[in-house]
């Protein structure tokens, strides 16, 4: 470690104590607000779970085998769902970014929090994890489907669990941020438009080869492109060093998201 | 030693001064106010106070700590209770309380004992289970106090704590107020309510556009700037007020859209007065100086308007 990474933990290791007490409490929030209105979340889980049934299985049917990712040939529903996963992650982590938006908008809750010795970066952090379990349930639930339906094909795949964590992680970074600027309900509309054509062109039901070159590239710096294929590595196998490349990827736009986020609360609210 | 110490506290948004250079001290189981009308800079302060808005110049101490760098420390040890109930929506009133002593960090036995001794010190047992939604007004302003007690804090900042409250819900909170300073809870709170400051306050200071007019005890300051008693003069709508035949029945005259003040001393001898003199308003009211005159006084302009 350099210097100023030394410094940077020295002055983080002794306040994380009280960090995680603060960010347990904001998480805790979250799970008792939730007792109430447990129906909603299940709406991100059948989801993806309903495009499996019915272009996995049902259109799949009629499709021939595709090439995986290391160019062998693999049945539709098994290319299909590990794309679908990916995006169960995405949904849990996103779908949050309302009850965020409401939170800071109309239920003054972090105006609450930062009465208390709850800082900014802690409530950044909170939501985003809370985001997150939101993610990782969902993923659990279709992970399990797979396994029922015997589309699980590589035993890289034990790791398909925290890839989708970190997919969560990325996404429920992200869209906590982007919900920060949102002024209106209306502005929600903006992340559906970058959700659906996301979720619809992100190599999730046909392979990247299709598209042209240019296109290739721009389909590539998609971020559920990059989890649709960190997926698919590890569950249809063989995995390359490529997968760390796409877990970096999400690492980094969880870390941009989380300090966004905490950036734009303390902007915002502590006026 | 002064557990609140401000100096030339200021606070800006834009090119707007909201709070202009204020000194304040406020010491140990004080009950300290801020008195001032709408858009004074009482809530500016106060939330400069409670750490959630940073100075724009100045510097302030709380508890011996620098507002402008321990302010988790500091919030640790205060209770809140803002201008506008901020309480969770979509919890029940025992769960609001047991939440944010949870963002206090206090430990789950603790916070369980406190709330239900909290809330029966507000009287909000009963409806423990409720909704926060289904509370009324009066109910709601009775459980954030109670949540701001949670955490046992030194200081307790009351930004306008009985506004829109019913006389007899106000009377509760004001007791209540009352029993926490006599625990040795510092007290600092704001109002444009006269008789709460008169009632709750040691000591205050009158805010009027961003600046200090006056510093005191709620006595001192109506000695200091008002007399006695004065003599309030209704007269008919209609009727053209002449303060001619009023000149020198008082130490000062106050002529206010719907009414004339007399500022005596001596409320009784100046109405027989008037009566010599023929003057016949359409009623005549004697009280005591209040806090209201010391502003009308020191400002031109009434508090509630
Ligand atoms: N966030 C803000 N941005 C811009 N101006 C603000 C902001 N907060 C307060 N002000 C302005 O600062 C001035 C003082 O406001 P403040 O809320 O401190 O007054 P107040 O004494 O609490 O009034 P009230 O009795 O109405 O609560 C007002 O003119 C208000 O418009
Ligand atoms: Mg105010």
């Amino acid at each position: 470690m350099t210097v100023g990474q030394h410094v940077l933990v020295a002055r983080i290791l002794p306040r994380l104590p009280g960090a995680r007490g603060s960010v347990g409490a904001v998480v805790t929030r979250d799970l008792m607000a939730a007792r109430r209105n447990w129906i909603v979340p299940l709406s991100g889980f059948f989801e993806p779970l309903l495009y499996l049934l019915s272009l996995g299985i049902g259109l799949g049917s009629l499709i021939g085998k595709i090439p995986g990712p290391g160019g062998h040939l693999v049945g539709y529903r098994e290319f299909v769902a590990p794309a679908l996963l990916a995006s169960s992650a995405m949904n849990g982590g996103i779908f949050e970014s309302a009850n965020v938006f409401f939170k800071m908008k109309f239920g003054k809750i972090y105006d609450t929090m930062l009465a208390t010795p709850i800082e900014p970066i802690h409530i950044a952090l909170g939501e985003i994890l809370y985001a997150l379990m939101r993610g990782v349930t969902y993923s659990v639930g279709f992970l399990g489907v797979m396994l029922a339906l015997g589309l699980i094909e590589s035993p890289w795949a034990l790791l398909a669990l925290p890839a989708a964590v970190l997919i969560g992680f990325g996404f429920g970074a992200c869209g906590t941020a982007a919900a920060t600027y949102f002024r209106t309900w209306q502005d929600m509309e903006w992340m559906t438009l970058a959700v659906l054509p996301m979720f619809l062109f992100s190599t999730t039901f046909y392979p990247l080869s299709t598209y042209d070159g240019w296109l290739q590239g721009v389909v590539r710096v998609t971020p559920l492109y990059q989890g649709v294929a960190l997926l698919r590595e590890l569950i249809l196998g063989p995995v390359g060093l490529s997968a760390v490349g796409h877990a970096a990827y999400f690492v980094a736009m969880g870390a941009v998201g989380l300090a966004l986020t905490g950036r734009r609360i303390k902007h915002l609210l502590l006026t | 030693m002064a557990l609140i110490e401000a100096k030339r506290l200021t606070k800006r948004f834009g090119d707007f001064t909201a709070v202009d250079g204020i000194d304040v001290e406020v010491s140990q189981g004080e009950a300290f106010g801020f008195l001032g009308p709408n858009g004074a800079g009482k809530s500016s302060t106060m939330r400069m106070i409670g750490c959630v808005s940073p100075l724009s110049e100045g510097t302030l101490r709380i508890l011996d700590m620098d507002a402008a760098s321990d302010g988790p420390a500091i919030r640790a040890r205060l209770g809140v209770v803002p201008q506008e109930d901020t309480l969770d929506m979509e919890l029940t009133v025992r769960d609001n309380m047991w939440i944010y002593g949870r963002y206090f960090g206090i430990p789950r036995s603790a916070v369980k004992e406190r709330s239900e001794r909290l809330l029966d010190f507000v009287q909000l047992t009963d409806r423990a289970d409720s909704r926060v939604e289904a509370l009324s007004g009066g109910m709601k302003r009775r459980l954030t106090i109670a949540r701001s007690l949670i955490s046992e804090p030194e200081i307790l900042l009351l930004d306008e704590p009985t506004t829109g409250l019913d006389p007899q819900a106000r009377h509760v909170v004001w007791e209540r107020l009352f029993r926490l300073k006599q625990q040795g809870v510092t007290l600092v709170l704001t109002t444009h309510y006269m008789d709460e400051a008169e009632q709750l306050c040691d000591r205050l200071v009158v805010m009027d556009r961003g600046r200090i007019a006056a510093e005191g005890s709620p006595r001192a300051l109506i000695e200091a700037h008002s007399t006695r008693e004065v003599v309030e003069l209704r007269f008919a709508v209609d009727e053209k007020v002449d303060l001619g035949p009023l000149q020198g029945l008082a130490e000062r005259t106050e002529q206010l859209p719907d009414r004339v003040l007399l500022y005596v001393r001596d409320g009784d001898s100046a109405v027989a007065e008037l009566s010599r003199r023929g003057i016949a308003p359409q009623s005549v009211l004697v009280r005591r100086s209040t806090l209201e005159d010391v502003f009308l006084h020191l400002t031109g302009r009434t508090l509630v308007d």
